[in-house]
């Protein structure tokens, strides 16, 4: 009783959050509304058990992946401009389109998953912690890992190749 | 799992990874090296030099069987290798003709190269996986690397609003690809290409989240691949990325994902129900190859012009995707090598002809009157390409063609093969029409354009292009480069892996 | 827990759904990263449930890497829109002209 009421508090925030995001009109707001639902996805994988990504998910979202965003809105010195526009007919579509999308996928999320049969966690003390994802994460997906790293490399290169002065 | 035993099985899988890790490390050294010696000459040499390295190495790897490596995570040797000289020659041909491209225009960074090197360690990724995860890793650490490679050249503005709507569209369809492995994973357990199907019965009556999970994670790779509901990125990018670089991508990261769009149906998806994708491919075959011929022949400007006719071999090499055969995939992965080749030549062309100090993003199919008889060294390798795209018989794109439509015949879609040589005849009037301008058209030069033409072709340029040319013409008359594929395939029919 | 699983699939596809309204209905190209980082975000919810439903670690293994790559696309994506900023003065994508969607 104590979980679904977590997880029905933790998910209502985050459709809250996300929907303020969607119409702030000011980017700082939105990009607050945003951490509100990143921190309510965290407390989400604590209800699921998963330690360790819910641990991650507050470092490098709220942490670094946000603090940038708010960087780049006040550098650029956006928050005074007005962001909302008339909506036009490729705004009507798009809206209609997200509409069938939801649809759609709430319809596979209710119906699809009634078919499972067990939904209870299983295993709940051993896949989340940091032990057994970084087991796996240093020995079965080692490559996949170093990758990542060059991927990472790339984004650090890239960003200031492309936003650097020099090379414009 | 006991530590030191996985890593020494990791230590024993080296081999399998080779060319994934030593382009990796080329690219690192690369990086270190421009740190210490700013923009060093040396830089593309060592980068090619890597490309050629890891080449020798993949063919050496073409007889030996297939494997996987790395606990399941990539595919090395047989098939894997094929691609993998793919994508590797098409490195190193946009290396070489990048170098004088990049210098004349001021952007002749080392950075450049290592993320070429970088870029082509994703699609070797992506075109070697056997995991759900490799699938996405390869893929981003790919298409990353070229949003930034598309975004180089920004005077005019153009080109970093063509890695913008790169960026923007290429995020967005990862979100729904990533959506449906997501998916995938929840209908079937595990993220193994080879124990999806298995893992689908397993655990049963999951039919509407399996092909929730199928339909979104093969837009992901229709949009990659610039097939035609979604290829609505491809010109203005096209257009706006540095020439050379163009090239690149119009071949390696198009054969990278074709190729990992093959492990993915023979593998994953295999017998599955095939019926299902294979209309919906078919359709989307259909749209691409009619639409992309439509659009290329109203376009002026040279570089959209040669996208939209990338698009138009997209969709053939769909149809032998559609036949589900094995003979199918093997026709695919012989069309990806031939189509490098007369991409990499036509865009290599196009970046020694620029001359309006946009990079080519406004140039006009008029702009190139009377070229053959200036530079008849380019004339005549482009008079070669241009009727390889078509697929004109003495020339590789005859063969390919070939290879892609036959199968398809077999499967029974005689209909869809119709269509696809419809729409290549109406390619020829395109292609042609560059080369009556290039030949017959007189000059009709603005000083400007006499000025700046007076730059002499960069030899390495002009060796790389004949040789390109010359390869497109033998490459139908060299069964085994043809029937290599198909072996592979032959060996998993009779029950072992390719 | 007694959370049944498709509650959670339920919120991950209402939050997928909200991101992609975001990056469709908005022109603020800030929004718009951020509206994919939601998406990106809902795609995690979905892969821990299922992930901790069957006990299998492989996907919090992909979800570790999707946080990867979301950080190298935000850092990729404001660069992008710093350069563009200085060309444009502008982050409104309706003042882009090259943009045919």
């Amino acid at each position: 009783m104590l979980a679904e009421s977590l997880f029905v508090m933790l998910g209502t925030l985050s459709v809250i959050g996300a929907l303020g995001m969607l119409i702030a009109r000011n980017p700082v707001s939105s990009a607050l509304w945003l951490i509100l639902t990143l921190f309510c996805v965290a407390g989400l994988y604590l209800t699921l058990s998963a330690e360790f990504i819910a641990v991650v998910q507050v470092l490098v979202y709220a942490g670094a992946i946000m603090v940038l965003f708010l960087f780049v809105i006040m550098l650029l010195n956006l928050g005074t401009m007005p962001t909302m526009k008339g909506v036009g007919w490729k705004k009507a579509v798009g809206f209609v389109l997200c509409v069938v999308v939801l649809t759609q996928l709430v319809l596979i999320g209710a119906t699809g998953l009634d078919l499972l049969p067990a939904t209870e966690v299983v295993d709940v003390a051993n896949a989340g912690s940091a032990t057994t994802i970084a087991k796996s994460l240093f020995t079965r997906y080692a490559l996949a890992f170093e990758v990542i790293g060059i991927l990472l490399l790339v984004a650090t290169i890239g960003a200031v190749m492309l936003a650097k002065r020099r090379f414009a | 799992m006991d530590l030191a035993g996985a890593y020494e099985g990791i230590l024993f899988d080296v081999a399998g990874g080779f060319t994934l890790l030593l382009l990796m490390t080329a690219g690192v050294v690369c990086i270190v090296w421009d740190i210490f010696s700013n923009d060093d000459p040396v830089l593309p040499v060592l980068a090619a030099m890597t490309c050629v390295v890891a080449a020798g190495w993949e063919v050496r790897g073409l007889d030996a069987g297939s494997s996987t490596a790395f606990y399941d995570l990539i595919r090395a040797y047989g098939l894997t290798s094929y691609i993998n000289i793919t994508l590797l020659i098409s490195a190193l041909v946009s290396i070489v003709l990048s170098v004088p491209y990049l210098n004349r225009i001021r952007r002749g960074y080392g950075e450049v190269y290592a993320l070429i090197l970088f870029a082509t360690a994703g699609a070797v990724m992506l075109a070697s996986a056997n995991s759900l995860v490799t699938v996405f890793v390869g893929l981003e650490t790919m298409s990353i690397a070229l949003y930034i490679l598309v975004g180089l050249v920004r005077q005019g503005g153009g080109g970093i609003e063509s890695a913008l709507k790169y960026f923007l569209l290429g995020a967005f369809s990862t979100g729904f690809f990533l959506y449906g492995i997501a998916l995938l994973y929840g209908a079937t357990g595990t993220m193994i290409l080879p124990d999806l199907a298995a893992g689908f019965e397993a655990r049963g009556s999951m039919m509407l989240l399996f092909w929730a999970g199928v339909a979104l994670f093969l837009v992901g790779f229709l949009f990659k691949v610039s097939a035609v509901p979604f290829h609505m990125w491809t010109p203005d990018v096209y257009q706006g990325a540095p020439t050379p670089l163009t090239g690149y991508m119009s071949t390696a990261s198009k054969a990278a994902a074709f190729a990992a769009l093959i492990l993915v149906l023979y593998y994953g998806l295999g017998d599955l129900a095939a019926t299902k994708w294979q209309t919906a491919l078919a359709v989307v075959a259909l749209v691409t190859m009619v639409g992309g011929n439509i659009f290329a022949l109203v376009q002026n400007n040279v570089k959209r012009m040669l996208a939209y006719s990338s698009v138009a071999h997209a969709g053939y090499v769909l149809v032998a995707l559609v036949a589900g055969t094995g003979e199918g995939y093997a026709g695919a992965a012989y069309y990806l090598l031939i189509y490098s080749f007369m991409n990499l030549g036509a865009f290599g062309v196009m970046a020694l002809l620029e001359w309006d100090q946009k990079e080519g993003s406004e140039q006009t199919i008029d702009s190139l009157s009377g070229v053959g008889l200036r530079k008849p060294i380019l004339g005549v390798v482009m008079t070669v390409f241009m009727f390889s795209l078509i697929g004109f018989p003495p020339f590789g794109g005859f063969f390919g063609k070939i290879a892609v439509f036959a199968p398809a015949i077999e499967a029974g879609f005689t209909w869809l093969v119709i269509v696809g040589v419809l729409a290549s005849a109406l390619s020829g009037y395109y292609y042609l029409r560059v080369l009556y301008v290039f030949w017959m058209r007189p000059q009709s030069w603005s000083a400007p354009q006499v000025q700046a033409h007076k730059f002499p072709v960069p030899s390495l340029s002009a060796a790389v292009l004949v040789a390109c040319a010359v390869v497109l013409t033998v490459i139908g008359f060299v069964p085994v480069v043809r029937d290599l594929p198909m072996v592979y395939f032959d060996v998993a029919f009779t029950g072992g892996t390719p | 827990m007694e959370i049944a699983l498709s509650w959670y699939l339920t919120l991950a596809a209402v939050l997928f759904a909200i991101g992609v309204a975001g990056v469709l209905l908005r022109s603020n190209l800030i929004i718009i990263l951020m509206s994919v980082e939601l998406m990106l975000n809902a795609v995690n919810v979905t892969l821990v449930a299922f992930s901790q439903s069957m006990g299998d670690v492989s996907g919090q293994i992909l979800v570790f890497f999707v946080m990867s790559v979301a950080a190298a696309e935000a850092a990729i994506g404001l660069a992008i829109v710093i350069a563009i900023f200085r060309n444009k003065l502008s982050v409104d994508i309706n003042d882009f002209n090259l943009f045919k969607w």
